[in-house]
């Protein structure tokens, strides 16, 4: 390096001439346009904006100027610098977001390869109607009783006005327990949770009774010897049977959907009286389809037998018939569930497939 | 219980019931009475059906081993138009006929019960024009092993036989025009067994007044006397104090044919009711009894030696019954005897060979008697006899129409067997009659919630019969004879209801006082639930019957309590008599099911109740009806009844993770069900110690024994037994779990306190401890805590390591310890501290060595 020198005119430095800086500066912004990687971009900065750099070393002659000629160098070599470090960011920015893009495309993946890391399982549509009726009835006030499913007969049969030779205790098809005078039965209807349920309660009483029951029916396509019920028992002054109408048009319009009312006929149990038979409305032609296969064109679909509790009943619980009327309802759950979802096979509801409840999830 | 359209319009009227009405309409009509429409039969078939003559008969096997017929067929003109004038060629599988016989044809263009359109159609080679028919395919009986043969079809009624030609139309001729309606008697309306209660509900239905059939042979009915045969009623044991006879009424004919044919319009309403003509003296009694609902029983007079006795059945006292099986009778069985000595018949229900009518009779003793209903249900079911007589005495036969029935048999039996009617007519007993009652008259509003007038109710009571005496806003009222069932305001009620309709009741939803939503149990088990789904369990449903040789499956040990089952006195089959002491038990059979369905990566599981029988055997009493039991009585019952606690189990095999682009397979591991059983716990926020542990029916060393902090063990899980795998055909490794979900939530609800969370930093420090093989890592993990006390946060296993360094039978385990105090930071020499006091305990419970 040459030292400072007053009488030197700065055109007479080489690297400081004008033209050769401007030629500098062309290679560099040439070679930053260049790379096409960042790697290149890297070697091409080195080489242009490094120590050895012709406008590096330009810069370096600067001091030697007189100070009349620092100012006009300074500032040729300092524009030049400035371009030249623009290009080059420039360029790194655009190579960047090159790469950036590439990795993108670079780290696609199948998605629908999909590993089935946790499969999730599923709830049975029995349990999943059964908890939706639950809500139902919660929502509209009332809570949830259960009983056993084995049951003292006095419960299932005589609790609920079923004497010892009625006619429709023979007519139940009961699986008695051992020995035969044990007095144990699996219970036939959900109804012995209604006599638990007065003994146990304070009035007024507002409760659904889900739950599992048993028949001695042959399992074939649209029945099976372990069933399941819900069952409705109210309890106050003063209820009527438009009451038990009112909830039953409630629970049905719930369940199936608006526009589905329910409708009573004339029947017999010995624990109401008033009876009758239920039928709610087809939730598939809601009566306007005289073709339609899932009501057979009746426009009405029998769902299970209800009315006001018979006196005896009440007496049975303690309770007292003329200051204290009620009404029950119960029905069957599989029926409901085969209707809903349009499924035509008891098996496939009975017999556990996986792939049955998988349809339905955990919601239903 | 059938009700022909022609029957009912002769009861109530064809003004009421014209030939237009359909069977839809009446049973329309009767189910808005109460009346439950059980099916319509005939009216189903519309023609052309005709007669035909067969005049030619070619049989021609087949490739398949049959034969069948082909035949040259003429059915009259009006078939032969199809055919330019030709008979009809048709196909057709039977062979009970021959050229020459007159059968039915069913022609192209007809519809026969299905509804099945019939059309020409080319089959075996021939183009069949129609088809000859079976009595089934015409819904005329179960007979479908040949054709009808109008020979035969006809072979007691020749003026028919004769009159028969080709083309005729069949439908009239064979009654199938007709409409049966088919109603469903609910136990409480036995007056509905009749056509007289289906007319009289028909006719309240339609608002007709009603001429009761029995009332002309009531009035024609002689009055009793002394000079009628004799009959005694002798019942020294009655059933709850009423006796088993409380009426007989017996009539003599003299000199009848009973070898004379039954009229065509006798065996056409026999056969329409659903049953089979047989002879004079059984159709006409068959007959009364549909008619009038009284059954009847006609005996031989010259085989009886003079005199009747109803009594009870003597201790071992035997009956061979008409189905021909001899009945060891029971001292409760009400008997008819001759002279009190030879049981004839168990009264209600079924007679004995002994004094029946047969082709040499001549005098005839016909019997109408009253029975009480409950010692007929006893008998029935009992000796297995659900017979026509008894369903209609258990449900309450009209105990006033006695005679009348008796006189009607009476009179259609001389008037077609021929005879004289003994003037002596034998009627003894006196029925208790139907007590009145009262009833507020207000009490159908207030039981309907719809208003009816003090006039609308009386109005209604009377049309179905009642007497109804108003006293101020009290009716009293007296039951008809026939409805027993009328015994308090409700039955009224009901009566007064459907007589509007049911239609007409307003639907008001009723106002609950605001319950507490579901139990802190049901919502826990509704999270256990969701839960072992979101685990990758699949919920099922098991039936809860099972057998002690699944219990041999699953490995109990003789003494295992498990074995103690509730044991079913008429299960649905032998080989599953019991119920179920574990989920897994019937659970098992549901896996085993979807992995012989192709899926062997299978994952379910169910919730359900066990059964466990009292240790006592104690019975439950059946206290009376109609009354609340004393306290300790509902005590006995309720310690009677098994202990059900509700339990929840699952069943692992296969792969948790199936192999794919991703990796590997993950074979469903012991471990696996374990973390299972830990998922569905942390979720109702208990946290469960895991001990290992030998319980069948799992493999004895990979198995644990899941408890709650206070020690009440909860669940087991692990492999299955590979004995119990093998026996219950479930694939090699399978884990399974069982968890009694009482004794889980029975915390439920509990409302959990929070505890302060430390923001200070946490130090780790990690340790290797060399163990014997069979110490559990939760054994020493357990004393890790303990050691290190307040200021350990978590513990984590990350390595197991053998192999010579640690030597035979030994075990590394390495675990992290991370340290977090509460409101200070530990130095290094703390921290060091702290995790040597750990490690001191650990080596002091377990023999643990630390590796360096």
């Amino acid at each position: 390096m040459s030292g400072p020198n007053t009488s030197y005119d700065p055109v007479e430095v080489a690297a400081l001439d004008p033209a050769a800086i401007d030629a500098a500066v062309e290679q560099a912004l040439a070679a930053a346009a260049a790379a096409s990687t960042l790697e290149e971009l890297k070697a091409a900065r080195g080489a242009h904006q490094g120590d050895k750099s012709p406008l590096a070393l330009a810069n370096r002659e600067i001091g030697a100027l007189p100070p009349s000629a620092k100012a006009e160098a300074g500032k040729r070599v300092g524009g030049a610098r400035g371009r030249v470090g623009q290009a080059f960011a420039a360029r790194q920015a655009e190579l960047e977001a090159e790469r950036d893009e590439r990795i993108l495309v670079e780290e696609r993946l199948d998605m629908t390869v999909v590993p089935p890391r946790r499969p999730l399982g599923a709830r049975h549509p029995i349990s999943l109607t059964i908890e939706r009726i639950e809500e139902i009835f919660t929502g509209l006030g009332w809570e949830i009783a259960e009983g056993p499913e084995v049951e003292a007969e006095w419960f299932n049969f005589d609790s609920l006005n079923f004497g010892p030779d009625h006619p429709a205790r023979a007519m139940q098809d009961t699986f008695f327990l051992q020995p035969a005078d044990a007095g144990l039965v699996m219970r036939t209807h959900t109804s012995p949770v209604q006599s638990r349920a007065m003994l146990e309660r304070q009035l007024p009483l507002f409760i659904a009774c889900p739950g599992k029951v048993f028949r001695t029916d042959d399992l074939d396509a649209t029945h099976t010897p372990v069933f399941h019920q819900i069952e409705g028992l109210a309890v106050a002054e003063g209820l009527t049977m438009a009451n038990l109408k009112g909830t039953l048009d409630r629970f049905a319009a719930e369940l199936f959907g608006p526009g589905v009312t329910t409708r009573l006929r004339p029947s017999f149990f010995p624990f109401t009286e008033p009876s009758a038979e239920m039928d709610f409305k087809c939730p598939i032609c809601l009566g306007q389809d005289s073709g339609c296969r899932v009501c057979g064109g009746t426009g009405w679909i029998e769902w299970g037998g209800c009315g006001m509790v018979n006196r005896n009943v009440l007496a049975a619980a303690g309770i007292d018939p003329d200051r204290y009327t009620g009404f029950a309802f119960g029905m069957g759950i599989e029926r409901a569930v085969m209707l809903r979802h349009g499924v035509a096979d008891m098996f496939d509801i009975v017999e556990g497939d996986v792939r049955f409840s998988q349809q339905f999830g955990m919601e239903i | 219980m059938r009700a022909p359209v022609s029957w009912l319009r002769e009861l109530v009227g064809a003004e009421a019931v014209p030939e237009s009405m359909t069977g839809e309409q009446v049973a329309a009509a009767l189910v808005k009475v109460g009346l439950e429409e059980e099916g319509i039969h005939g009216g189903e078939i519309t023609g052309p059906l005709v007669v035909g003559r067969v005049l030619e008969l070619t049989p021609e096997p087949q490739k398949n081993g049959k034969t069948i017929n082909w035949c040259q067929v003429d059915v009259g003109e009006h078939g032969q138009r199809v055919t330019e004038g030709t008979p009809q060629g048709i196909v057709c599988g039977a062979h009970n006929f021959a050229v020459g016989d007159l059968v039915v044809c069913v022609l192209p263009g007809g519809v026969l019960p299905g509804p099945f359109p019939i059309s020409a159609r080319k089959t075996y080679g021939h183009v069949s024009n129609g088809m000859i028919c079976s009595a089934k395919e015409l819904g005329l009986g179960e007979d479908h092993d040949g054709i009808i043969v109008l020979s035969e079809w006809f072979a007691d009624q020749p003026e028919v036989l004769a009159s028969l030609e080709p083309g005729q139309d069949a439908i009239a001729l064979l009654g199938l025009a007709e409409e049966v309606v088919e109603v469903n008697v609910t136990p409480d309306r036995g007056y509905a067994f009749s056509m007289r209660g289906i007319a009289r509900d028909l006719a309240l239905s339609l608002g007709v007044d009603f001429t009761d059939p029995i009332d002309a042979p009531r009035a024609a009915a002689p009055a009793a006397n002394d000079s009628g045969y004799e009959v005694r009623l002798e019942d020294d044991a009655p059933i709850n104090g009423v006796e088993g006879c409380d009426r007989y009424v017996a009539r003599v004919i003299r000199g009848i044919d009973v070898t004379a044919q039954s009229p065509s319009w006798l065996k056409a309403r026999v056969t329409q009711m659903g049953m089979r003509p047989i002879s004079l003296a059984v159709d006409v009694t068959n007959y009364v009894m549909l008619l009038t609902g009284q059954p009847l029983h006609a005996f031989d007079l010259d085989k009886l030696s003079g005199s009747i006795v109803v009594r009870r059945a003597r201790a071992g006292e035997k009956l061979t019954t008409l189905d021909d099986i001899e009945r060891t009778l029971d001292p409760e069985d009400l008997l008819i005897t001759d002279a009190g000595e030879r049981p004839l018949v168990i009264a209600g229900v079924m007679g004995g060979e002994t004094c029946e009518i047969d082709e040499g009779s001549t005098n005839v003793l016909i019997e109408a008697a009253h029975f009480d209903p409950i010692s007929v249900a006893r008998s029935a079911r009992r000796h297995r006899l659900p017979s026509e007589a008894a369903k209609r005495f258990e449900r309450g036969v009209d105990p006033e129409i006695t005679a009348a029935a008796a006189q009607l048999a009476v009179e259609l039996l001389v008037q077609l067997g021929g005879g004289t009617v003994d003037a002596g007519a034998t009627d003894v007993g006196a029925p208790v009659p139907l007590d009145a009652f009262t009833m507020a008259a207000d009490l159908p509003s207030r039981l309907v919630g719809l208003e009816f007038s003090t006039d609308e109710v009386t109005t209604a009571l009377r049309r179905i019969g009642c007497e109804v005496a108003a006293d101020g806003e009290t009716l009293r009222v007296t039951p008809p004879s026939w409805r027993p069932d009328l015994r308090t305001g409700p039955d009224l009620v009901e009566e007064v209801a459907r007589s509007r309709g049911y239609d007409a009741i307003p639907s008001v939803l009723p106002q609950a006082p605001g319950g507490q939503g579901l139990t802190a149990g049901q919502r826990a088990r509704r999270l256990v639930a969701a839960t072992l789904a979101q685990q990758g369990l699949t919920e099922v449903l098991s039936y809860p019957f099972t057998s002690a040789a699944r219990h041999d499956a699953l490995q109990y040990a003789a003494d295992d309590a498990r074995r103690r089952a509730v044991t079913v006195a008429n299960p649905l089959s032998d080989e599953a008599p019991i119920l179920r002491t574990s989920v897994l038990d019937t659970l098992a059979d549901v896996a085993r099911r979807n992995v012989g369905r192709g899926m062997g990566d299978v994952a379910v599981y169910e919730l359900g109740l066990v059964y466990e029988p009292t240790e006592s055997g104690a019975k439950a009493p059946i206290p009376t009806l109609g009354q609340r039991p004393a306290d300790e009585v509902l005590d006995q019952i309720n310690a009677a009844v098994p202990a059900q606690p509700r339990h929840a189990a699952g069943i692992l095999a296969g792969a948790s993770r199936t192999a794919g682009p991703w990796g590997p397979a993950e074979p469903v591991g012991a471990a696996d069900a374990v973390a299972v059983v830990l998922a569905v716990a942390r979720a109702l926020g208990e946290t469960l110690t895991v001990t290992q542990t030998e319980h069948a029916p799992f493999h004895p060393g990979r198995c644990a024994e899941l408890a709650l902090a206070d020690g009440t063990v909860v669940a087991h899980a692990g492999e299955l037994h590979p004995k119990a795998v093998d026996a219950l055909e479930l694939p090699a490794r399978t884990a399974a779990f069982e968890i009694d979900l009482d004794a889980l939530t029975a915390g439920a609800g509990e409302v959990t306190q929070a505890r302060k969370l430390s923001t200070m930093p946490v130090a780790r420090t990690d340790v290797a401890l060399v163990v014997a093989e069979d110490v559990p890592a939760a054994t020493v993990e357990a004393a890790l805590r303990q050691g290190a006390g307040e200021q350990l946060e978590a513990v984590e296993l990350f390595d197991i390591y053998r192999g010579d360094q640690v030597g035979e039978g030994r075990k590394s385990l390495a675990y992290r310890l991370t340290f977090r105090p509460v409101d200070t930071t530990l130095t290094t020499a703390e921290v060091s501290a702290t995790r040597d006091r750990a490690v001191a305990e650990a080596a002091k419970a377990t023999g643990a060595e630390q590796r360096m």
